[in-house]
């Protein structure tokens, strides 16, 4: 059997992410940190705000989802997952494309595929109470995987003790 | 009985995550071959799998830059 000198720490290992960015290329960060986390025995949470909750909606492409006309129209430009937006080389939505044309390419994991690798590999899954009641965004609109609706205290209470990182 | 896992043409972090989901399918005592390559896979494939409390049993040089790692349960 071979050993490691890191076999003897029974230290709890845990990774929480604030995903704040809904950017093709930052929750392309985030997924990648969590399934790698997760992959290697941390606890990993991820709690989604403000655009970020785009990465988590059960419709991924446009819809008018949100509880007026304001947040419906709010809901449709935001949009899901696959529409997300890059920060850079968007070229009004072909730049993600092109990212996702080069990733297959070179056989490296897309968005949507480290996305079931984390909710294959049990990652904990948050959204933010606040964000969604200005977006006008239900429980019910987001993926089954969430695991609940915290605040910013419940976070800090989940994440303590581990590494939190801002996305 | 012998399972076998092949990812040196995956990329990080598929790497650590095939290895993961094929571990968690082994029963007690079962083994799992992994082929990967050289720098990041090999590193730390064998190093999170004791972290995690499998045994590894040897890392053999296969050709080129690919080696395999037995891992049992």
């Amino acid at each position: 059997m071979i050993e490691t000198p890191e076999n003897t720490s029974n230290k709890p290992k845990k990774l929480s992410l604030i995903a704040f960015s809904g950017d093709f290329d930052k929750l392309t960060a985030v997924f990648t940190l969590a399934t790698g986390a997760a992959a290697v025995g941390y606890e990993v949470n991820i709690f989604f705000t403000f655009w970020g909750l785009d990465a988590i909606k059960q419709k991924k492409g446009r819809s008018f989802i949100g509880s007026n006309w304001l947040t419906k129209i709010f809901g449709f430009m935001m949009g899901g997952i696959s529409v997300t937006p890059s920060s850079r080389f968007n070229f009004c939505g072909i730049g993600p494309k092109i990212f996702r044309y080069l990733m297959r390419k070179n056989n490296v994991a897309t968005l949507e595929e480290l996305v079931e690798a984390a909710v294959a590999l049990n990652v904990n899954i948050y959204a933010c109470e606040m964000a969604m009641h200005i977006l006008g965004l239900q429980k019910s609109d987001f993926i089954h995987e969430v695991k609940d609706v915290l605040g910013v205290s419940t976070f800090l209470d989940i994440s303590e003790g581990g590494q939190t990182l801002f996305i | 009985m012998s399972h076998i896992l092949d990812i040196t043409k995956e990329h990080c972090p598929m790497t650590f995550v095939k290895t993961k989901l094929e571990l968690a399918k082994l029963k007690e005592g079962e083994i799992l071959e992994v082929l990967l390559s050289e720098g990041e896979p090999l590193n730390n494939v064998p190093k999170s799998a004791i972290e995690q409390g499998f045994e590894v049993l040897s890392i053999e040089h296969v050709e080129g830059t690919t080696h395999k790692v037995t891992i049992k349960k």
